[in-house]
């Protein structure tokens, strides 16, 4: 653990990397921030029939010793864009402290699932579940309240582009808390340096490339410290050395942040590297499940395609319809 | 065939209804988080720079040459009759009453409009309006609102502007150029003028445009599909309908002004 100064005024400068290193390493910063809170009073235990929480600057739970097993969990979910069913009876948990993966291809709702955890769209029947707490109504208190707990790292980064690197990572904290300058200023620096890019922070998102915007992105999510953290296709478009980084960043941050990880992701290596548990998903349901050991020795087909990456297979290579040669003319058509 | 454009009325008027209210809730929603905003007034402060100090140089240019051609128009007629003496109220009035407003609203919507509709649109597009929504802020009250309250604030000043600029004009032209009297230009202004019914009806009229200029901007990217041709459709309606809206109501504001 760093050193911690009591004496001093504010906060992040109470902090010493242990043998006087250069950088903190993730769970130093995260003592850090504890450290910090606990030195302003900004902590308040909150206490309920289920258990014990501590919240955070910004109201989300920083530490939580819960009986609720599952931090997030869907039940019998049924979603459909207009008369397009998406998703279909779809049931899955995620535990607390691991990095779960959802994966399959293109179209299978893998983002949309993102995106009713994250109460941008309401499903058409089932539920969705945050710390045994149905997720609210778009647009109410509720939903705001429990969005306070979630970071969501999108495909694109979605930085502000009229900010700076700096400005887009102080920009969640700027907006749920009072903290003076000086500390905001350290943490986000801090926040920057966990993902590697600290000299960059005055830098325009149009400035810095693909990869180097989604860590950004990522040190966004993360601003807020929150419970759960999902990651909407985090290796898209990297090269290989920013895809091993942002892996690694991704199990380090759960770890040390303590939270629950959600990452929707075609690529099988990196997913497989460093999730404890994986979904696949096809057509709207759950074709497979388990840890990606048991994954990597299935017999199933889905999953044999997916992770050999087989053209062919369960997941058909052409579009459904009339073959080609009919299309030219030279066989006649089924009705 | 009489039962499908039947039908067919009957849906197109179930949509436009329903686009009506949930333009209505917007409005409302934007309204009521916009309230908050009288705790961080930087947020407004910003967008009146972007969206009025953007504007001024194109509104005090038009304005100028507005009240060039008013002057010479204007002293065409009113020689006709012997009363160019009446040239300063005659351009005064037509700008603080009707050309002030109306024009400084039609750029408006064409300037500060098209530029928010497709800055809204472009960021829900890149999906900094979703990830706003993700990190419990709220984009009516951080991004909407401000851009509302800053175009109601900016219209008028704008506006305003323009006439002054318009009168300057007509009497750079009518008293420099032609050479109507200065004294009769200024003093008949100051003498027919009211400054309740005709200044203070131009400026009613300016807030009521910024209005529906404004919103209709804000809406139309925030309502936009989020792709380039979605984004690009969004602005050619942001200016197709602020300009009906601005003339149409000037017209309904005209007819109950109108003593």
């Amino acid at each position: 653990m760093p050193t911690l100064w009591t004496n001093s005024s504010w906060a992040v400068r109470f902090c010493r990397p242990e043998n006087n290193q250069q950088d903190f390493t993730q769970s130093e910063i995260l003592f850090c921030f504890v450290s910090i809170q606990l030195h302003k009073n900004i902590l308040r235990i909150i206490r309920s029939e289920q258990g014990w929480g501590v919240l955070n600057y910004n109201g989300g739970l920083l530490k939580t010793q819960l009986a609720v097993t599952n931090l997030v969990e869907i039940n019998n979910l049924h979603f459909a864009y207009g008369e397009r069913p998406i998703l279909s009876d779809l049931s899955m948990q995620f535990p607390r402290n691991k990095v779960i993966a959802v994966m399959g291809g293109s179209g299978s709702g893998k983002t949309t699932i993102l995106r009713l955890i994250g109460g941008l769209i309401a499903p058409k029947a089932g539920q969705v579940l945050l710390m045994d707490e149905e997720i609210g109504k778009p647009d109410s208190a509720v939903l705001y309240r429990q969005r306070r707990s979630m970071g969501m790292l999108f495909q694109h980064g979605a930085l502000f582009t009229d900010l700076t690197v700096f400005e887009n990572v102080a920009f969640p904290l700027r907006e749920h808390t009072t903290l003076p300058e000086s500390l905001l200023h350290d943490m986000v620096l801090l926040k920057l340096n966990a993902v590697g890019l600290r000299n960059a922070a005055n830098l325009k998102p149009s400035e810095i490339s693909g990869g180097m915007a989604r860590r950004v992105a990522l040190a966004r999510a993360i601003a807020l410290d929150p419970q759960l953290i999902m990651y909407d296709e985090p290796f898209a478009g990297l090269d290989p050395i920013s895809m091993g980084v942002t892996a690694n960043l991704i199990r380090q941050l759960n770890d040390a942040l303590g939270s629950t990880s959600i990452l929707v992701s075609h690529d099988v290596h990196e997913s497989f590297a460093i999730a404890d548990y994986v979904y696949f998903l096809s057509e709207g349901s759950i074709v497979a499940q388990g840890t990606p050991e048991q994954m990597l020795a299935s017999d199933h087909p889905y999953v044999q395609q997916f992770v050999q990456a087989k053209p062919d297979g369960p997941v058909p290579f052409h579009y459904p319809g009339i073959s080609l040669a009919q299309d030219l003319g030279l066989e006649a058509a089924h009705d | 065939m009489i039962n499908r454009l039947i039908s067919r009325t009957g849906h197109e008027v179930r949509v436009w209804l329903s686009e009506l209210g949930l333009a209505f809730r917007i409005l409302f929603a934007m309204m009521i988080s916009g309230l908050g905003l009288w705790r961080r007034p930087r947020l407004i402060t910003t967008q009146i720079h972007f969206i009025g100090n953007y504007s001024l140089v194109i509104i005090l240019v038009s304005g100028l040459f507005v009240g060039f051609v008013l002057a010479y128009q204007g002293y065409y007629t009113l020689n006709r009759y012997g009363s160019e003496s009446a040239l300063g109220l005659l351009v005064a009035l037509s700008l603080a009453r009707e050309l002030g407003p109306v024009i400084t609203a039609l750029l408006f919507a064409g300037r500060a409009g098209t530029s928010l509709t497709a800055e809204i649109g472009l960021m829900k597009a890149g999906e900094q309006l979703a990830a706003m929504e993700m990190m419990a802020v709220n984009p009516l009250q951080r991004v909407l609102a401000p851009r509302f309250i800053a175009g109601l604030i900016a219209m008028p000043i704008l506006a305003t502007l323009f006439t002054a600029m318009g009168i300057f004009g007509g009497y750079l032209v009518g008293v420099q150029l032609i050479g109507v009297d200065e004294g009769a230009f200024w003093s008949q202004m100051q003498g027919g003028v009211d400054l309740y019914e005709d200044i203070g009806n131009g400026v009613i009229k300016s807030v009521v445009f910024g209005f529906a200029a404004t919103f209709i901007a804000i809406y139309q990217g925030y309502q936009a599909q989020p792709t380039p041709e979605g984004v690009s459709r969004a602005t050619t309606r942001t200016v197709v309908l602020s300009s009906l809206m601005v003339l149409w109501l000037d017209f309904v504001l005209t007819a109950l002004m109108f003593k």
